[in-house]
């Protein structure tokens, strides 16, 4: 199920409305600029009231965003906006939450809190800024660093093995999980209305350049030179296709995929795997397309767009069913009752 | 042969046996009963901290202590004058709290070889046929065999029928107090409405154990505990916890708004969590989070969204939620933390009582961060004081700790319970309009120094705040130099502010201006009373005051401490409230600290209070 909730009655606003008179401190040429563009062209489409909408983050560069948005906003404490954001749509389900976190503040530091969000399915949108370090301290290495990174905390490089963030959502019952990325602008508008338009925690990746501590960390997903070798970008009910001019594809074989080269006789586009983002079984295989990116190394194309969705209850409609269902049985609660208790006596 | 009846005016009585020998039932059975009956009482359970510690060892025993008379009753009472022992293991846990010459009801099974091994007593002793208890007045009953005996045509199967135990005991008692068995009869018809056989079992037990006292020669002596002169008033009893739930729900109805409670299971805080799950209709929404923190963090996005919100726990919970507090109090959000205070430090007690987070309460967060800080002096007080809890931090737009402790947690007693109408209304006021020209300004104070509430979806008002030092009035983050001074004073100033608020610190008992001023605070209130009391019948000049409003403390209190030669304070830490008054008010006052896991007894102050007017 996606909605898309609209109020006729609101003011319009445009994305010049979203523009707060503080002054946007990232590094220039840092990719949280592209995003705040991205979704300040966005969120005004979407037909929900201006003042309905509250962005919650935590600490980190990223965690600056809510500043930057003119609309009701909360830079919490590291890592907690996940949970900061599970209490405000517990009791306010009319609001449109948005969590805007980066790698160490939701994987690290905040970890618990964002498998947990995952699992209850709270409706709220998580846009992780991935840029697989720490920017905010100054370049220390981050829980999706990979093995070896050479930082200021790892001068002989990164021993820890990083996350994979797909296969964290997934293992913790994620309904909605999607990939995008700051340099393709396109791409990330239509993610971010996906995420937008899920009923359920939206859990949407962005991959993010710092151009300070980690700079080109994506370049072989976003140059054009490597792009289309390195991304593939999924679509629901389309074949996995890559390559320049769409040359290869993927298919399974048992519950492994392969590559397959389009150009040779006999492999057809027929016979390729077909993207379902319903089936969990395939988005968990998907979500194992997380090999190291080297060039030249011959290896699977890193995903982006949506891997899996699924419709599920949101807690916070779970949680006021039984709110009214209470009421309905028991009554409207009277306090001189409950004052009262079961047992009294008087005194003359 | 005759009985006799004796008239007494006040009896403790301390029920001991196994974890699962149902003592805390037949406790709360006899409680509710001396309840209803018109007796003041006051009642403190003592449970192991391990849920089924081994069977028959001394730390599986549970305890349930009752105290209840015609007189005025302020405490569980020190010494007890009945011991029910089910057990080899808890008449050894509680030899030493039995009065010289006290009764001792011993069920015999409970003390065959393997009881008294479990209990560590020496090969060949047993302290109920060997004579050691001769100076008690012991009566031995064998239980398990009454029991079964009582039960011999019952369909249920031996283990069922020996859980029906504890009826038997409860049943002697009734019979001993001259007790009416109908609030138990119509308990266990309630509670068993659906299980007819065992329904039957227990009735019949219980039946059987009043008969026993009856027709035996067991005990000849029955006892009279008259009513107690109380305020006339319609009561209840009620529990610290219970009291606590109770008193946010009403919080929410007399703010109108609803209660979201985010919290994390944790000894002693839980019971809060169990009672308001309860009390959905009242449109209560409980959150059991994964942790502490994202316990208070949920309760501070429910704070932002325009709730009552309150998270619980205990020590070692409430230092994971320090963070967090601090970003409640630069958000200026209302907010209600309560710490149900166990012995610490660490994992610590978790089932005893202590008062040794006063320290934590007041100074247990990064930079300079005041919160008001609540205190509660009795099981019914919690009510009260939670209350004003959410009161303070709705009006005031704050955090506001509430304190309570395992003893007021689950200790009982009388309360006579005021009708909704008249609680103190509590002023819930959102903004909705600009109030600065053609802006909003989240930070701009009003005579309270509070700032305005504006929530999400209220148009026009959209705005950030955040744990960022920020620039008076507007929010916006700053890192002037010269106003993070101001707003650190500012955030102090309008907590202080609250004393102008609230009432002015009062004396419980004794003379305005003597020798001896006893100044307590939270859980030791009734110890004091009763303590102030039996010294003042002696003659001795002494007074008595108990704070509740941590912080800011009164604006009288100086005043009064300043009234008196000498001020003695009594507390279940290492003198915290000592030394903030010591550091506040320049007086030499004086410590009297236990550090046990154990509530003060009144004597206990009462030999400080000898030892110090006959200096």
């Amino acid at each position: 199920m996606e909605t898309t909730t609209q109020n006729p009655e609101s003011p319009k606003f445009t994305s010049k409305d979203l523009v707060t008179d503080q002054e946007v401190r990232w590094c220039p040429g840092c990719g949280d600029y592209s995003i705040l563009k991205q979704v300040q062209t966005v969120v005004p489409e979407l037909g929900i009231p201006r003042e309905n909408i509250v962005f919650i983050s935590g600490i980190g560069c990223s965690s600056r965003f809510p500043y930057y948005m003119e609309t009701y906003g909360m830079h919490s404490i590291h890592g907690r906006a996940t949970a900061v954001a599970s209490g405000l749509k517990a009791s306010r389900p009319d609001l449109s939450v948005w969590i805007v976190t980066g790698d160490g503040d939701s994987m690290s530091i905040g970890g618990n809190h964002f498998i947990h969000l995952l699992r209850r399915n709270f409706n709220v949108n998580i846009l992780l800024f991935n840029n697989e370090i720490y920017g905010l301290t100054k370049g220390q290495y981050s829980p999706t660093s990979e093995e070896g990174k050479v930082t200021k905390s790892t001068p002989m490089g990164s021993i820890d093995h990083p996350f994979n963030p797909f296969a964290l959502a997934m293992g913790a019952e994620g309904s909605f999980i999607a990939r995008s990325m700051d340099r393709d602008p396109v791409h990330l508008k239509e993610m971010l209305r996906r995420t937008n338009s899920h009923q359920g925690t939206s859990f949407l990746e962005i991959y993010q350049n710092c151009n300070v501590f980690n700079d080109g960390a994506f370049e072989i997903f976003t140059e054009k030179s490597s792009k289309k070798e390195e991304a593939i970008f999924v679509e629901n009910g389309m074949p996995l296709i890559y390559g320049q001019d769409g040359t290869k594809g993927i298919k399974l074989d048992g519950f492994h995929p392969k590559i397959v080269d389009l150009t040779v006789e006999g492999n057809s586009a027929n016979d390729l795997w077909i993207h379902d983002e319903s089936d969990r079984v395939k988005a968990g295989i998907l979500s194992r397309f997380f090999d190291r990116h080297e060039k030249g190394v011959d290896h699977l194309p890193r995903p982006f767009g949506v891997f899996y969705k699924e419709d599920r209850k949101c807690y916070e409609e779970a949680m006021n069913d039984q709110v009214v269902e209470a009421i309905a049985k028991k009554g409207a609660g009277n306090l001189d009752k409950l004052l009262q208790g079961r047992e009294i006596w008087e005194i003359h | 042969m005759e009985q006799r009846n004796q008239v007494l005016d006040n009896v403790i009585i301390k029920f001991a046996g196994d974890s699962g020998d149902g003592m805390q039932l037949t406790g709360t059975q006899f409680t509710n009963t001396a309840a209803l009956f018109g007796n003041d009482l006051s009642t403190f359970p003592d449970f192991p901290a391990e849920i089924r510690a081994p069977q028959g060892t001394i730390p599986g025993v549970s305890g349930y202590q009752l105290h209840f008379g015609s007189v005025n009753i302020f405490t569980p009472g020190d010494e007890c004058d009945v011991l029910v022992a089910m057990n080899a293991a808890a008449l050894k846990a509680n030899m030493r709290h039995l009065k010289k010459g006290g009764t001792i009801i011993a069920n015999s099974d409970g003390f065959d070889h393997k009881n008294l091994r479990l209990a560590n007593y020496t090969d060949g002793a047993n302290p109920i046929v060997d004579g050691t208890l001769d100076s008690y007045h012991l009566i031995t009953i064998d239980v398990t065999k009454m029991t079964r005996a009582a039960l011999a045509e019952s369909t249920l199967g031996i283990k069922e029928i020996d859980r029906a135990k504890n009826m038997f005991v409860l049943g002697f008692l009734y019979w001993m107090y001259n007790r009416n068995m109908d609030f138990t009869f119509k308990f266990l018809t309630e509670k068993f409405s659906k299980k007819q056989d065992i329904l039957d079992a227990n009735l019949k037990v219980l039946q059987a154990g009043y008969n026993y006292g009856d027709t035996t020669e067991t005990a000849t002596t029955r006892f009279t505990v008259n009513p107690a002169q109380m305020p006339p008033g319609v009561y209840r009893n009620i529990m610290g916890n219970q009291a606590a739930a109770i008193g946010l729900v009403a919080a929410s109805q007399k703010s109108g708004l609803e209660l979201f409670y985010g919290t994390y299971p944790i000894t002693p805080a839980t019971d809060i969590l169990h009672e308001l799950a309860k009390y959905k209709n009242f449109g209560v929404k409980t959150f059991q989070a994964e942790d502490e923190i994202a316990a208070i963090c949920a309760t501070i996005g429910a704070s932002f969204g325009g709730k009552l919100a309150v998270t619980a726990s205990s020590g070692p919970g409430i230092a994971l939620k320090a963070e967090a507090m601090g970003l409640a109090l630069m958000l200026e959000l209302p907010l209600v933390i309560i710490n149900v205070q166990r012995g610490g430090p660490s994992t610590g007690l978790p089932t005893k009582t202590e008062q040794s987070d006063l320290f934590q309460a007041l100074y247990g967060r990064n930079g300079e961060a005041p919160i008001p800080v609540i205190a509660s002096m009795s099981p019914a007080d919690c009510f009260h004081a939670v209350y004003e809890a959410c009161r303070l931090a709705i009006e005031f737009m704050t955090p506001v700790i509430f304190l309570s402790d395992g003893f007021l947690a689950n200790g009982s007693e009388p309360w006579r319970f005021p009708k909704a109408d008249d609680l103190t209304p509590i002023t819930t006021k959102f903004a909705t309009e600009k109030n600065d020209g053609e802006r909003y300004l989240p930070y701009k104070r009003d005579e309270k120094l509070a700032r305005p509430w504006a929530l999400p979806g209220t148009a026009g008002l959209e705005h950030r705040i955040g744990g960022l030092e920020k620039q008076h009035e507007t929010g916006n983050i700053s890192y002037d130099p010269e106003n993070h001074e101001f707003m650190v004073k500012m955030r102090a100033a309008k907590v202080a502010r609250i004393a102008d608020f609230t009432p002015p610190q009062k004396l419980d008992s004794g003379n305005e201006k003597g020798k001896l001023l006893i100044l307590g605070w939270g859980s030791t209130y009734g110890p004091i009373k009763g303590a102030v009391r039996d010294a003042r019948e002696k003659g001795y000049d002494v007074s008595h005051a108990q704070v509740r409003y941590m912080n800011p403390l009164p604006k009288n209190l100086g005043e009064i401490l300043y009234s008196f030669d000498q001020v003695l304070i009594p507390e279940m830490n290492t003198g915290q409230l000592l030394s903030i008054i010591r550091d506040k008010y320049m007086i030499p006052a004086i410590g009297l600290n236990k550090v046990k896991g154990m509530p003060f007894s009144s004597s206990e102050i009462l030999v400080k209070i000898e030892e110090l007017q006959k200096k």
